[in-house]
């Protein structure tokens, strides 16, 4: 433990710089996958049809084996930082989605009646009743996506990314497990922070 | 203002609820669904706005189809207390009543205004209120919310769906109240659903009673409880109140039947020599067909009795008060003391005079009954 301790300190401004670019890649595949999973979510919820594909799909995704994705977004996208993000959205895209369908799904009837009722178009229903009640399980949903991304955002160096995986990696063919170990306990710091962070907002916009 | 032509409407799943439902809700009243649950009160109240549409006939507002409405307008212009109050969880309670007028892009100013005046109509203090959530509040305070939010646009339509059921029978009477009180100033035409007839009797211009998906009677809540149609409707007022309501009479079984009366073309000499034989100092003046014209009295008569010219339809005076047969006996009495009247005369809608209830009647009445000689 403490050669984990001063290997920290002897490293701290390349460490910095790696959760710098670990976070940016997370960052960057969580926002395409809200940007993309939240309308999926929603037309989910409003069309049964279209749902049931789009989940399903969604589904297949997540349960491809990780290196398995990478190698292919490889070939199809080349090595490189570009790569590594859309691998990290499609991965963040399942919970994000299902999510959001959930949420929607368990607005009080009632509620979305009185909606109605008072006169709000389809558009209001959703953006001021719909999204604001459901907005807990989205976050409980980018919360999910967010551990995950941190965890697979680990891989990048097998295509050429950059972030803490590096770290690992070359602890990995040095065969020095202290280099190992700092950067997967960072790694799994990272997780726990993103964790508790948005479980935090998760619980705030709860609504009684 | 509301009306229900021949409307039918049949759910998906084959149910039909409501079969050829006609009905009219005039402006200004209050008129109130109530039936055994299920019977399909609201879904006749979500057909005026929409909520659901029907598979055969027209709801018209204002002599308006209301297909051709928008119904995102049609809903903006009508005010919706829903069954189980409705308010939204994630808005504070000034946001929840505002909704409408936002929705209708009012000026922030008079929105915040007509919160606050909204508030303390139910006396709910806006400065306490205005910004905690509904979670925060009593069930009769949501409720309360409940109404006052479909107020908030001023719509001159307002639908309410057992507003108070959630309540306790305090609370309840208490928002009755209010709302009658309200509606005295406001006069809304409010369509009410209910199951509780107490509820009904006390806030309704109109009952319209219920039973699988038919009217089964439609009138004030006096011509229901007076006459129910039949024994499903008796049965649902209950004995207790029709026991309550048979027990005052009406005026036809108080008055007498044969009060003395005169023709208009008749002299006053005449007029006199019946009043000596019939003993009575006042002569009912009616018309060849029995409807009633007005009164002379001894005073008149021997005032103007020189004038050998005068008839009776000369000196005669009208009436101020009439009642009619089914007039109970207690408004009969507030009448008569309300304006010092010695008697009233009893007509029917087209003024042929039926009777005279005087305040010997009333005393007569009530010696038989507590006599015991009532039915004899
Ligand atoms: N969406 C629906 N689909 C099928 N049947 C319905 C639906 N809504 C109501 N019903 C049925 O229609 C009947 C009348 O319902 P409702 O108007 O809610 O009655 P009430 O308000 O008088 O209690 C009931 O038998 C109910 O089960
Ligand atoms: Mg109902």
């Amino acid at each position: 433990m403490d050669m984990v301790i001063r290997y920290l300190q002897h490293n701290w401004d390349n460490l910095l710089l790696l959760i710098g670019q670990h976070i940016v890649m997370v960052l960057c595949g969580l926002i395409l996958a809200l940007i993309v999973g939240i309308p999926l979510g929603i037309l989910s919820a409003k069309n049964e049809r279209a749902g049931k594909y789009i989940l399903a799909i969604a589904n297949l995704i997540q349960v491809f084996p990780s290196l398995a994705l990478l190698a292919m977004l490889m070939v199809l996208f080349g090595i490189g930082f570009y790569s590594v993000v859309i691998a990290l959205f499609l991965y963040s895209l399942l919970p994000i989605i299902r999510n959001t369908y959930v949420g929607l799904k368990e607005v009080d009837q009632s509620i979305m009646e009185a909606g109605k009722g008072v006169g709000m178009t389809k558009l209001q229903l959703l953006r001021k009743v719909q999204i604001p009640l459901s907005l807990s399980f989205i976050f409980s949903g980018i919360r999910l996506a967010a551990v995950i991304a941190i965890g697979v955002a680990t891989l990048a160096p097998f295509i050429g990314g950059d972030g803490l995986g590096k770290e690992i990696y070359s602890g990995i063919n040095l065969r020095d497990p202290v280099k190992i170990y700092s950067s997967a306990i960072i790694t799994a710091i990272l997780a726990i922070l993103a964790d508790y962070l948005l479980g935090l907002a998760e619980r705030k916009t709860r609504v009684k | 203002m509301i009306k229900f032509e021949n409307v039918y409407k049949q759910y998906d799943n084959g149910h039909t609820v409501l079969k050829n439902l006609n009905l009219h809700c005039k402006e200004g009243e209050i008129t109130v669904f109530i039936g055994p649950s299920g019977c399909g009160k609201t879904t006749t109240m979500k057909l005026i706005n929409r909520l659901i549409e029907p598979t055969k006939g027209k709801v018209l507002v204002n002599d308006v189809d209301i297909s051709t409405i928008s119904p995102v307008k049609l809903r903006r212009s009508i005010g919706y207390v829903i069954q189980h109050v409705g308010l939204f969880p994630h808005m504070t309670i000034a946001d929840n009543v505002a909704v409408v007028p936002r929705l209708l892009e009012w000026e922030e100013d008079r929105i915040q205004k007509q919160v606050k005046n909204l508030l303390d109509m139910v006396n709910l203090k806006a400065d306490t209120y205005a910004d905690r959530y509904p979670s925060e509040l009593s069930g009769g305070q949501q409720q309360r919310i409940g109404v006052i939010r479909a107020f908030a646009a001023e719509q001159s339509i307002i639908l309410m769906d057992e507003p108070f059921s959630a309540l306790d029978p305090i609370s309840r009477e208490q928002l009755q109240d209010e709302l009658i009180r309200l509606q005295k100033d406001i006069k809304k035409t409010i369509i009410f659903v209910t199951h509780d007839m107490d509820e009904a009797i006390r806030i309704a211009d109109k009952i319209v009673l219920m039973r699988s998906g038919k009217i089964l009677q439609e009138g004030t809540p006096e011509e229901i409880l007076r006459r129910p149609a039949n024994d499903f409707v008796k049965n649902f007022i209950g004995k207790k109140r029709l026991a309550q309501f048979e027990a005052i009479p009406e005026s036809e079984e108080v008055m007498t039947r044969k009060p003395v009366t005169i023709l208009p073309s008749r002299g006053l000499a005449e007029s006199i020599k019946i009043m000596e034989r019939k003993q009575v100092d006042s002569l009912m003046v009616v018309d060849t067909k029995d409807r009633l014209q007005g009164y002379i009295t001894i005073y008149d008569v021997l005032q103007q009795f020189k004038d050998e010219t005068k008839r009776v339809g000369d000196i005669m005076h009208t009436f101020e008060h009439v009642i009619a047969p089914d007039t109970l006996l207690n408004q009969t009495i507030e009448l008569m003391d309300e304006h010092k009247l010695p008697y009233v005369p009893v007509v029917k809608d087209d003024q042929t005079l039926v009777g005279l209830v005087t305040r010997g009647t009333i005393v007569g009445h009530l010696s038989d009954i507590y006599s015991g000689n009532e039915g004899l």
